[in-house]
């Protein structure tokens, strides 16, 4: 019975969602406040049996109810609690219904949060929010209904993907979606903003925002899951290059740029074309990326199952939506007025330089994802673009952008002093220099290019320090003053230094990995060693032992410098029993920001076993620097100019209604 | 500089910068991609040694050898040929005899034996890699079993 309820509240939100689509753009024509007002409540009450629906679905996966045939193919009864909860989202239908919760989630916060907004704009925004909505709603009641029913019911389920069985898919996909979808209020802002004809700074100031919270989701949700990937499939990699991960990174690298394009349009009304251009691009690659992964024309892990019907679905809200909004941007853009023309050497001229390379870039990773379908297409020749392809195109084109990040903060915007500025980046280029030398001699040899890779990161780190040391006058004010000004800075700049240290963080980690990380193959029997990275391995042995789920055998081997042992590490080889499926749960130790990563093989003879080992030096700061950057993003975010809802310095006296007070 | 000046020179620097990106892609597509065949696609297509390719197939009943520890050999056929294939390293999870793989990797000159460097298996315990169960299809090769291609 309940099943059936969350049933009809999904039909029920679409039935919202549909006259929330529909109702508030004709009030914004007709200039008729209450069809406007209507879009609020129809926002917040889809979003309320959204959750609900999904609250049944959970409640299904918690009791194990199998008569429900996702929970059937999808769980088992001895399956830890977590994994029961996460497993709601762990296949198509489920994730799919994540999908729109969340992005019922952000109309709902547009509704709550956008009360200073022009009541035309707030309508609009929400009509088209709807219309993803209706649209995701429909396909999932059509053709990936979570709540049919199996009846008989199965006495016992299927249980769920033993790789999916980890506390990453808990974290993984929610804030992979907030990312993803959160990038949807961007694209209704802009179509509303088409729709309208209008647009100003103002504009620029309600996206940003949601923009850099969708970043900031989107950041930590990529950089999860890469750290997902890097301890559960016993690979020891972190980035393949995967098309999976590609349709996540590219809404990445076109939200990076719609951040600093719409900083040049809130401050120096420019862009403005542009900007509404990237917010559509950014979210049309979410839906892209959506339908990667979900159509099942690539085959990995995230394609849960392949069902013609239902590529053919996303594919047409894919043309949609995308070929919409670019009809529409074709209609209507010439209406919009253009702002003014600049000087190249400037900080909107760096912020320019920092688009063309990332949309660029953007290009580069879609036509490499592309391609293969395409000429699988056409010509029926199936080939595989790998990491050569993107690591010759990707990173070449990335080079000058790493080089000027930390000449735009310092460059004054209008007019900007390009040898002076280079002069204040002396100290952070040196100090680059100095460190990767430094880090090439104490790794004893390695690629030489690693060193200017080091250094690069060092000087993206210092530059990104140069500029709050100077904002804050340090060595020219006394130290007291300088603190206060420091202190009085404002968040938005703390923001940029982190995400910009972030960068280089994360490059050093890109770096000295690839550069510097060892890996052996090796037969090893109990007693046998193996050095890596410094450290002896002893190999103890092998034990069996189980959880609730899965039977396992585990090595066991202890790690020792210097012939003192200081720790030991369990790397295990997995058989989860519903699914006759095994797995490898590689033993991973920190040493500082480097790791030991030991990962089974198949057992030879009696006692041996193939044994994969690899010492990743700073390996941790790839993800620490996604930290830094998730730091930034908040950090911005909490600026008083940017707080959602902060009153917009009434450009319109006569709507400002009395919650605009604050 | 004049106005038309600086539109001149963002414009310019701009499609500078987009050409050499595309020279860069078609640059990468000729150097950087690996084309895909099953075993008897290869007696047509003449592979010169060292070119990188994907072949993909199933493992060979009975074929899979063990070396010195940790260098394998194994059979990959679709059924109408066979192509010995050698890998040294740690085998994925879901390799099994009589499964679908996909290997990558290069023809040594002067042999027939394909030298691979990565060895792929799906996660998914019923799993024939897609580019495999197509080709195989297209052969009229059966493939048994409910679930084998999803």
């Amino acid at each position: 019975m309940i099943i059936e309820l969350g049933h009809y509240a999904l039909v029920l939100a679409l039935a919202t969602a549909v006259i929330q689509a529909a109702l508030p753009i004709l009030g914004a024509r007709l200039n008729d406040r209450g069809l406007m007002e209507l879009a609020s409540s129809a926002a917040v009450a889809c979003f309320l049996l959204v959750a609900f629906a999904f609250a049944v679905l959970t409640f299904a996966y918690v009791t194990s109810d199998f008569s429900v045939r996702n929970v059937w193919e999808n769980s088992h009864s001895l399956k830890p609690l977590i994994y029961k909860i996460s497993g709601v989202w762990g296949n198509h239908e489920g994730s799919m219904l994540l999908w729109l919760l969340i992005l019922t989630f952000f109309s709902a916060l547009v509704a709550a949060f956008g009360r200073n907004l022009p009541e035309t704009l707030k309508a609009n925004v929400l009509a088209v929010q709807a219309w993803i909505a209706s649209a995701f709603a429909l396909f999932i009641l059509l053709t990936s209904n979570p709540f049919a029913r199996l009846i008989p019911a199965p006495g016992e389920g299927k249980d769920l993907n033993p790789i999916l069985q980890d506390v990453g898919l808990a974290i993984h996909p929610p804030l992979l979606y907030l990312g993803y979808v959160g990038f949807s209020v961007c694209f209704s802002f802009a179509i509303a903003a088409l729709i309208e004809g209008r647009i100003d700074a103002a504009w620029a100031r309600w996206v940003r925002p949601w923009t850099l919270a969708a970043w900031t989701f989107l950041t930590a949700g990529i950089s999860m899951g890469s750290y997902w990937a890097y301890y559960e499939l016993g690979w020891g990699g972190w980035w393949f290059w995967d098309p999976v991960e590609n349709a996540s990174f590219m809404p990445w690298l076109a939200g990076t740029a719609l951040l600093h394009s719409a900083l040049v349009m809130e401050k120096r009304e420019a862009l403005k074309i542009w900007t509404v251009l990237l917010a559509i691009m950014t979210f049309s690659l979410s839906l892209l990326g959506t339908f990667l992964v979900r159509s099942g024309v690539l085959t990995s892990v995230h394609a849960f199952a392949t069902d013609p019907t239902r590529g053919v679905f996303i594919l047409a809200i894919l043309v949609f939506f995308i070929g919409g909004a670019f009809f529409l941007f074709a209609l209507r853009a010439s209406h919009l007025k253009a702002g003014g023309i600049f000087a190249p050497i400037s900080r909107e001229g760096a912020l320019v330089f920092n688009n063309l390379i990332l949309t660029t870039a953007t290009v580069t990773v879609l036509t490499g994802t592309l391609y293969p379908l395409v000429l699988e297409a056409l010509t029926g020749d199936k080939i595989s673009v790998g990491p050569p392809f993107f690591n010759m195109t990707f990173g070449l084109l990335m080079l000058p952008l790493l080089f000027a990040v930390p000449f735009g903060p310092l460059l004054a915007w209008k007019r900007g002093d390009l040898a002076g500025v280079s002069q204040r980046l002396f100290a952070a280029v040196a100090i680059g220099l100095l460190f990767g030398t430094a880090y090439y001699y104490f790794m004893n040899g390695g690629p030489v290019l690693a060193l200017f890779g080091i250094a690069l990161g060092v000087y993206l780190i210092g530059g990104s320090l140069t500029d709050l040391a100077l904002r804050s006058g340090l060595g020219k004010v006394a130290g007291n003053v300088a603190w206060k000004r420091f202190s009085g800075l404002p968040r938005s700049a703390f923001g940029t230094a982190l995400a910009h240290i972030g960068l280089g963080v994360t490059l050093i980690g890109v770096v000295a990995v690839t550069a510097f990380e060892t890996e052996t193959v090796v037969e090893m029997k109990p007693g046998m060693t193996v050095e890596a990275g410094g450290y002896t391995l002893r190999f103890d042995g092998m034990r069996n032992g189980s959880g609730p789920n899965y039977s396992e055998e585990s090595g066991h081997f202890t790690i020792s410098r210097g012939g003192v042992a200081i720790d030991e590490v369990w790397s295990s080889k997995r058989l989860y029993q519903a699914r006759r499926m095994p797995t490898t749960e590689a033993g991973i130790r920190t040493f500082g920001l480097s790791q030991l990563y030991v990962s089974l093989g198949d057992q030879i003879s009696e006692g041996g076993i193939v044994v994969r080992i690899w010492w990743k030096p700073m390996i941790l700061s790839i993800w620490g620097g996604t930290l830094f950057m998730m730091a930034g993003g908040f950090v911005s975010l909490s600026d008083r100019r940017l707080r959602v809802g902060a009153p917009a310095r009434a450009k319109r006296p006569k709507t400002v209604p009395v919650g605009a007070a604050e | 500089m004049t106005r038309k000046q600086k539109r001149l020179a963002i414009i310019g620097g701009g499609v500078g910068f987009l050409v050499l990106a595309a020279f860069l892609v078609m640059f990468a597509f000729s150097q950087a991609i690996a084309y895909f065949y099953v075993p008897s696609d290869l007696a047509k297509a003449d592979v010169p040694p060292g070119t990188r390719i994907r072949l993909g197939g199933v493992v060979e009943a009975g074929s899979v050898k063990r070396g010195d520890g940790k260098t394998v050999t194994f059979t990959v056929t679709d059924t109408l040929s066979g192509v010995p294939v050698t890998y040294t390293g740690i085998l994925p999870d879901l390799f099994r005899e009589g499964q679908g793989v996909v290997t990558e990797g290069t023809f040594v000159a002067g042999s027939s034996v394909f030298v691979a460097d990565s060895v792929l298996a799906k996660h998914d315990e019923t799993y024939m890699p897609k580019d495999v169960a197509d080709r195989l299809k297209a052969q009229g090769v059966e493939l048994s079993g409910k679930e084998t291609i999803r």
